[in-house]
């Protein structure tokens, strides 16, 4: 379970995240939406740990761990797992490299055994083929080269692969066609179980409807404004944003 | 620094422990005296013994070098050995060579015993100033192949010797390769025949253990007409306090069709946090491409020395044939690397690639220093040269110097360089899937170093890539 | 007004090949030379105009053909460790001195330089340049001659915070002349210097420019296009010293060498360590046209910050073979084919130049060496 308590976060003097609450049980999805400049990858940054972001006040809890103490690899390995608005380029170092050397620490960390390569390829594959991906993505460059779809595949093979019970998607649609965004729908939707959550972190509304989500969230200038149904994001999609930002 | 963190920080250099045997050492210093002691000790001919000599009194009349991006406190050469052995008779076989000597190579993962070695791969391991032992010899010499100790070569072998010895690097070259050619003590000799292609990788492991001692090893290797044969070369030496100099000249020479490819991993002890100690590296390597179609490679991963200064060319004579440079130089703490490659073109046709990739770190200073010639016979000649530099905090430099010359409109040079930093969001993406800060370094590190890095032969390179790691540890933080 | 010649200084003061930054421009038939006092000279009937205000000077002397009022010259006190400017400043009698006020757009004027004589002169002219804070001016800088001599000038500018000058130079010097050029640019934040430089002339010539970027987000853009024939020697060498945060330097330079000609282009950008976001960028390609004709590059990085961004490229060529065919295969006769792909090479740097007169100025330089070709 995620619990966020009273959050706020500023970049350098700019206060972006001002009081959020929200609680995300396990087995559940959570959206949230909101305008731009709202604070929704602020959110999904300070979930993971990177720097330039200062916590001013509040709390996060993860399966009762203080998440904000934990290095970013120990988010990982505490089973948070990011997926990148723009994923980052790595020149030279191989797909396949990156992915068991990741899945190892993590499994080192959890006290699991490492995977050989040999055993690694094998799950590797497996998930490539779930996913709909050719076998060459695992020996290319991390990232360099692909195109956005093929970087957002990426993210969901890596996902796969590291098994996390809490799964942040920040704006993984963006500039998605229908194609891959189902196939992140699908990437999402085959860890749902009772031991999962994720936060789908969206502008639009078209993501939900592939992967349902169990409670829409409203973010605006730094907080929760409203919470509801699936319903929620039709709504906003039908009338916007500027009616709520007064409430 | 806390005198846990200089323990903590020396401890990653894991070769820095000394062999306790007993050393027969010349008087300090350099004189013709000593030239001819050395010359005595190896029982070598008259002929080899004047050139020694005449080489000395060339280098007397020489400046030191001081062109290069480096400093260093005067080197007293008169305050050196010159000649260092272990004191037992030069064994005559594997099974005579010392056991503290074996133990030794054993703990730096160079086993000679035969049936433990590296299945392919022979070794002649150097030992201060000789050769303590060269395995596989036999295996080899049933295909023709001559692979032994230099010093052996003279005696067995003059006539090659003599043909090619300061052929490729003549004494006059420079002011360390004039001091080597006086007194080189040992080093390998190889000599593939004629449509040979060496059955196994060959390999010569340095290693510097007495106090105070310059090394001068010197290696000379032909590779006959459609010859073939890959080399590899590994260094490490004692920490110590002081500053030792290691002086060593390489000589290869590729007859019409043979290819050479002389990969290096080089590790000699870089001195502490600090800067105390540590090996002064000045090497000479060059290569003659004489034949049609002949190529050479050059592989590096320097890693180790306090200083390096090392330029390994290419002499491009025969039409159409291959010069390749690869390189990886890493600096870290005071470490200070000036290397780089000469690719001269002269004959038709001929090509160069030179790829270096220069990381520094900590208060180190790492310098790529390469000339690209084409001379007006070089009609068609081709080369591509990409160096990169990646910079790790804000205490070190990079420097790119290189030169390029071109008098033939036939020709074909192109020259990139990029100077980079490891991007924050690049160590940030590593970590939010799990990976250490240090390791996420060394993911990326080698990554950047990664076309090098695959021209290594295989053991080569997985040892060279945790070689990187390991160098960088302590540099992020 | 006596211009002291050469024979006053010997051989020693200048710089000889075994320095490094002189490692492929070699002095050596200048020194062989005793130059003498220049002549009064005379301005040749079509002095360049393009209808700007302009400075003038003819053998070294302020011209009456000068719309600029005359500037005061005072003496030099030369500080650097140029051997070059050393010289010029034991010698040099009068030059351009121009100090733009705070904030004012002073617009273009032309500077010409022109020389001619019998026997071997020397011309040491001193110009400098002072923009003051968010001032802009643009300069034409012509330099022409006939005969043998020496045109050894120094412009030295500075630029106060925010200041934008625009350098257009075209050095055309007679082909028996040597023309050595010093340019030294101290640059403050957010001040900008835009230099262009066409060498076309001089027997042997160096153009070295030397931009010290002393404030945040001050930039320095050297370009150079140099076209030299038969045994012309031409050297553009140019220091980059970023010394504070966030500067940009960018340099394009192309060389068309044919005949004997030999072209030279030594390029360095030092980052010092506290300056960081360093943008620096550096391209240098040439074109060999003949047989005989070389090229030597140097392009050099010396780096002390970990976040920059600094790169170079270089590349030594033919005209490519393939390119020429395409274009006669769609009927462009075979020269008019090199002709268009030698200007397509030229304008990565040509580009450069916004200044309409300036571009024409350069285009039509270009046109005249093509056509003597």
């Amino acid at each position: 379970m995620l619990e966020i308590k009273n959050l706020h976060a500023r970049i350098g003097d700019k206060e972006i995240l001002k009081g959020v609450n929200l609680t995300v049980p396990d087995g559940e999805i959570h959206a949230i939406m909101g305008p731009n400049g709202a604070g929704k990858s602020t959110l999904s940054y300070v979930l993971s740990g990177r720097d330039g972001y200062e916590v001013t006040q509040g709390e996060v809890f993860y399966n009762s761990q203080d998440v904000l103490a934990l290095a970013p690899e120990d988010r990982a390995a505490a089973g948070i797992f990011l997926a990148f608005q723009y994923p980052v380029e790595l020149p030279g170092v191989g797909n396949a490299n990156f992915l068991r050397t990741a899945v190892n620490a993590v499994r080192r960390k959890r006290g699991e055994a490492e995977m050989d390569a040999v055993a690694f390829l094998k799950v590797a594959r497996a998930a490539i083929k779930n996913l709909s991906m050719k076998e060459d993505f695992l020996k290319r460059n991390v990232n360099v080269g692909f195109s956005g779809g093929e970087k957002k595949r990426n993210e969901m093979l890596q996902m796969a692969l590291l098994q996390p019970g809490l799964a942040i998607l920040d704006e993984t649609d963006s500039g998605l066609d229908i194609d891959a965004l189902k196939i992140v729908a699908d990437g999402v939707n085959a860890l749902r179980s009772a031991r999962f959550a994720a936060l789908v972190i969206t502008h639009y509304q078209r993501l939900l409807d592939y992967i349902v989500p169990d409670v829409v969230h409203v973010l605006v200038g730094g907080r929760i404004i409203r919470s509801g149904s699936a319903a929620l994001a039709l709504e906003l999609e039908a009338h916007g944003y500027t009616g709520l930002e007064a409430a | 620094m806390s005198a846990s963190m200089q323990e903590l920080a020396s401890a990653k250099y894991q070769y820095g422990f000394t062999t306790d045997i007993l050393m027969e050492e010349f008087p300090r210093g350099l004189s013709e005296d000593i030239v001819r002691l050395i010359s005595a000790k190896k029982s070598e001919p008259a002929w080899m013994l004047e050139w020694r000599l005449k080489a000395y009194r060339l280098w007397l009349r020489m400046e030191e070098p001081d062109w290069a991006h480096i400093s260093h406190p005067p080197i007293d050469y008169n305050d050196l050995y010159y000649y260092a052995a272990p004191a037992r008779e030069q064994p005559k076989s594997l099974d005579d060579v010392d056991p503290e000597l074996l133990r030794t190579y054993e703990k730096l993962g160079i086993p000679l015993n035969e049936r433990a070695a590296l299945a392919g791969v022979a070794v002649d391991a150097v030992f201060d100033s000789v050769s303590v032992a060269t395995t596989f010899r036999e295996t080899l010499s049933k295909s023709g192949v001559i692979f032994c100790p230099l010093s052996e070569a003279v005696r067995e072998y003059p006539e090659l010797v003599r043909k090619y010895l300061g052929s490729v690097v003549p004494m006059h070259d420079n002011y360390f390769a004039a001091l080597n050619s006086a007194v080189f003590s040992d080093g390998s000799f190889v000599y593939i025949p004629k449509g040979v292609r060496c059955p196994m990788e060959l390999s010569t492991y340095f290693r510097i253990n007495a106090r105070n001692t310059g090394q001068f090893e010197r290696t000379l290797i032909i590779a006959d007409d459609e010859a073939s044969v890959s080399y590899l070369e590994g260094c490490t030496a004692p920490m110590r306090d002081e500053n030792q100099l290691h002086a060593a000249v390489v000589e290869l020479v590729a007859l019409d069709s043979a290819k050479i490819k002389y990969s290096t991993v080089q590790n000699w002890y870089p001195g502490d946090a600090d800067g105390r100690g540590g090996i002064y590296n000045f090497v000479t390597k060059r290569g003659a491409c004489r034949g049609r179609d002949s190529k050479i490679s050059w592989t590096q991963v320097e890693t180790g020395s306090a200083i390096t200064w090392k330029y390994p060319s290419c002499v491009l004579l025969g039409e159409g044939s291959v010069g390749e440079f690869y390189s990886v130089a890493l600096t870290n703490n005071h470490q200070q690397a000036d290397t780089g490659t000469k690719m001269i073109h002269i004959g038709r046709n001929t090509t160069s690639t030179i790829i270096s990739k220069g990381i520094s770190a900590g208060k180190s200073d790492n310098t790529y220093r390469g000339l690209v010639k084409i001379l007006a016979s070089a009609s068609g000649a081709r080369n591509f040269t990409q160096c990169d530099s990646l910079l790790i905090g804000n205490e070190c430099g990079a420097h790119t110097v290189p030169y390029i010359e071109s008098r033939n409109a036939s020709a074909k040079v192109e020259h990139e360089a990029t100077t980079s930093k490891i991007a924050e969001d690049q160590l940030f993406y590593c970590r939010s899937r799990g990976l250490s800060q240090e390791d996420a370094v060394g993911l990326i590190v080698n990554g950047f170093c990664k076309d090098v890095l695959k021209e290594l032969p295989m053991e080569f390179a997985v040892e060279a890539q945790k070689l990187l790691s390991v160098s960088l540890e302590g540099s992020v933080g | 007004m006596a211009i002291p010649g050469w024979k006053r200084h010997d051989m020693t003061a200048l710089p000889l090949k075994k320095l490094e930054a002189w490692r492929y421009t070699d002095l050596t038939p200048l020194a062989e030379i005793n130059f003498s006092e220049a002549g009064l000279g005379v301005a040749p009937a079509a002095l360049p105009d393009l209808g700007l205000p302009r400075a003038v000077f003819i053998n070294g002397r302020y011209s009456h053909a000068s719309t600029l009022p005359m500037p005061e010259f005072s003496p030099v006190h030369e500080t650097g460790d140029l051997p070059l400017a050393q010289i010029n400043a034991e010698s040099a009698q009068a030059g351009l001195t121009i100090d733009v006020p705070d904030g004012v757009d002073a617009g273009a004027i032309l500077l010409v330089s022109h020389a001619s004589g019998e026997a071997p002169f020397a011309v040491h002219l001193r110009h400098r340049i002072h923009l003051g804070r968010g001032a802009s001016l643009t300069i034409i800088d012509i330099a022409k001659g006939d005969g043998l001599y020496w045109h050894n000038p120094v412009m030295d500018i500075r630029l106060e915070a925010g200041a934008k000058l625009a350098h257009y130079r075209l050095q055309d010097e007679s082909r028996a002349a040597f023309g050595l050029a010093t340019i030294r640019a101290h640059i403050e934040a957010g001040a900008a210097y835009e230099h262009f430089s066409a060498i076309i002339g001089a027997r042997l010539s160096r153009t070295e420019i030397h931009a010290t970027l002393m404030g945040e987000e001050a930039a320095a853009h050297l370009n150079a296009v140099q076209l030299l024939n038969r045994e012309q020697h031409g050297d553009f060498t140019t220091v980059v010293a970023h010394r504070a945060p966030c500067c940009a330097s960018r340099q394009t330079v192309k060389s068309v060498l044919s005949g004997l000609a030999r072209g030279v282009f030594q390029g360095r950008i030092e980052v010092d360590r506290i300056a960081q976001k360093t943008d620096g960028y550096q391209m240098s390609q040439a074109l060999l046209l003949s047989e005989h004709a070389e090229m030597d590059i140097k392009p050099e990085l010396k780096i002390y910050a970990d976040d920059v961004k600094c790169s170079h490229g270089a590349t030594i060529g033919a005209l490519d073979e393939d390119q020429v065919f395409y274009l006669r295969s769609r009927g462009i006769p075979e020269a008019q084919a090199r002709a268009l792909l030698i200007r397509a090479f030229l304008d990565d740097a040509l580009s450069a130049v916004r200044h309409v007169q300036a571009r024409a100025l350069f285009e039509a330089a270009i046109d005249t060496w093509w056509v003597s070709q």
